[in-house]
């Protein structure tokens, strides 16, 4: 009897057990090899990089850990630039994101209840197409001579060829393009148990539409807006795809610059660094969205 | 409740919609166009996808993107739901803490920083990139979608279920088998197909962990388009396009004639 229910217990113990051992292993672990490689040295060898560690020669690691990659990285404002570009087209992108998501989900959340599976279905079907192909798509709506310049100068509107592509506006549109179910859904879920009642109270003891907009329903639909926000925020300050086929040469992006070290460069370490970095300023979003997230999903009646 | 739209709500739909469905319309009109420039109109062809068919490299890639897409779903699929489990049935288990770090960390990490860790990861465990290294790695980024998804559903069934069938002496592995799974299977299809798309769709991970003999679709869609427009991308594009399409929609359907079978049966 003792027998059996040890062995039950250990059968069980492997539910949480597989999942962990494989996130660990194939998570947790590669990070603190990016760590490691991060602070050694190129070589032109394969793989490219002199490793500063041998798990035999604990103290010579301790004295020879290196700090170089980072010194490049703080020395060469290339990478500052590339940070603090990201961080900004991303915190602009967000905004967009927001002013054009808040609309859109706001329509679907007082649409009648029966259309409403539909719309969110609609919202969702684009992100199921390949994001390469969708961003694809904006190329030739972009370019100089492009269908965006053919339709405005059809109309009239305007009689030189736009020149948007490789521009930071083009990244702007792209993420707000690809990035758009993420804003809509976290913000129609929290606007669709909106109170409506509160708004004609507001209405009805005096406050202008706009005002009550401000005080009740901004407020309320604040999890939402969080919560789109910090999905939207992280993975744009990373992007790379975006930045590459819309930005031009021009466009600066830590994502792209890590890209370009590791498969242009082949400097193993330094593309390393630059994750580290990468990460370092993402921690704190991260971390902010994961309680947020973690708490959603548990509170969830 | 008694909800209108307004003029302003109608607009915005329509306008948010426009803005999400032409710029895939017209990448789909556009491949049957017979100019090779891609937005010069030149009559109506269908001479792209007769390239596109006879285009060995981009076909086997095709393959290769299919089997990946398979196969880590898969596996996605099967450790996506232990650690939903692990996450809603196990209470507070050491380190649960970390768990939770593990699970919701990849899915906003960007993508180069996963791709580049999991690559070095590879090299020092002296593991030969290609078919296996994207498998392994698509798998560790899908399953973290696949708990979500399985989880936010064990968190909302009706819990008395497994009680009941627990008290009446099912073993958990058999309440497991015969209650639960049962109960929240759409989940986990749901969370297949998303782990499917994502594998389908990745370019980041898959680049920086393929290697000779591995290339997948995106990879080769990717390349084609750093080099200037290609018609033969849009053709490619629109049956990716026209594939998604047809299987959500019919998703849509079937889901709809369940839930219809289930209230018939519940009356």
């Amino acid at each position: 009897m003792m027998d059996r229910s040890l062995t039950r217990r250990l059968t069980a113990g492997l539910v949480p057990a597989v999942p962990y051992l494989w996130l660990g292993l194939l998570f947790l672990v590669p990070f603190l090899i990016v760590l490691k490689i991060s602070l050694s040295d190129p070589a032109v060898a394969q793989p490219p990089y002199k490793p500063v560690f041998e798990w035999s020669d604990i103290s010579g690691f301790l004295g020879g850990l290196d700090l170089e990659n980072f010194t490049l990285l703080v020395e060469d404002d290339l990478y500052f630039r590339a940070t603090l570009s990201s961080v900004r087209i991303a915190a602009v992108s967000t905004l967009l994101l927001l002013i054009v998501g808040f609309p859109i989900a706001y329509g679907m959340a007082r649409a009648p209840e029966r259309y409403r599976s539909l719309l969110v279905a609609a919202i969702i079907l684009p992100f199921w197409t390949s994001f390469l192909i969708r961003i694809y798509a904006w190329v030739a709506i972009l370019k100089p001579e492009g269908l965006l310049t053919q339709a405005l100068m059809g109309i009239g509107l305007i009689s030189e060829p736009l020149d948007i592509l490789n521009t930071e506006t083009a990244v702007y549109i792209g993420i707000v393009y690809a990035y758009l179910p993420f804003m809509v859904l976290p913000l129609y879920a929290t606007l669709e148990k909106m109170d409506d009642t509160l708004l004609e109270a507001a209405l009805d003891l005096g406050s202008t539409p706009w005002r009550s907009f401000w005080t009740i329903t901004v407020p309320l639909a604040m999890p939402g807006i969080i919560a789109g926000s910090l999905l939207c925020f992280i993975p744009a300050v990373g992007e790379f795809v975006i930045p590459d086929l819309l930005g031009g040469s021009e466009t600066l992006m830590i994502g792209r610059q890590l890209w370009s070290e590791f498969f242009s460069n082949r400097d193993w370490p330094l593309a390393s660094a630059v994750a580290i970095l990468l990460l370092i300023v993402l921690v704190v979003p991260i971390v902010i969205y994961r309680d947020v997230e973690a708490r959603r999903v548990e509170a969830r009646p | 409740m008694n909800r209108r739209l307004s003029v302003f709500n109608v607009t915005s739909l329509v306008i948010g919609f426009a803005f999400l469905y032409l710029p895939i319309l017209l990448l789909v009109i556009y491949s049957f166009n017979a100019s090779r420039l891609v937005t010069v109109w030149g009559g109506f062809s269908t001479q792209w996808y007769g390239a596109l068919f006879r285009n060995e490299a981009l076909i086997d890639a095709a393959w290769v993107t299919l089997r990946i897409a398979l196969l880590s779903a898969t596996l996605a699929t099967i450790l996506g739901t232990l650690a939903a489990l692990a996450l809603t049935r196990y209470g507070r288990f050491p380190g649960r803490t970390l768990f939770t770090g593990m699970v919701y960390a990849p899915m906003v990490m960007p993508e180069v920083i996963t791709g580049l860790s999991l690559l070095l990861f590879f090299v020092a465990v002296d593991f030969d990139r290609g078919f296996w290294t994207i498998t392994l790695a698509h798998t560790t980024l899908t399953m973290c979608f696949v708990t979500v998804v399985v989880q936010s559903r064990l968190m909302t069934f009706d819990r008395s279920l497994e009680e009941a069938a627990m008290d009446l002496g099912a073993p958990p592995l058999r309440t497991f088998f015969s209650v639960t799974l049962p109960l929240i299977a759409p989940s986990i299809v749901a969370g297949f197909l998303l782990a499917f798309t994502l594998s389908m769709d990745d370019l980041v991970i898959a680049s920086f962990n393929a290697g000779p003999g591995a290339t997948t679709l995106p990879i080769k869609i990717y390349s084609a388009v750093r080099l200037g427009l290609s018609p033969e991308v849009n053709a490619a594009s629109a049956i990716l396009i026209g594939i998604v399409t047809l299987g959500v929609i019919s998703a849509t359907l079937l889901s709809k004639r369940s839930v219809l079978r289930s209230r018939r049966n519940a009356h």
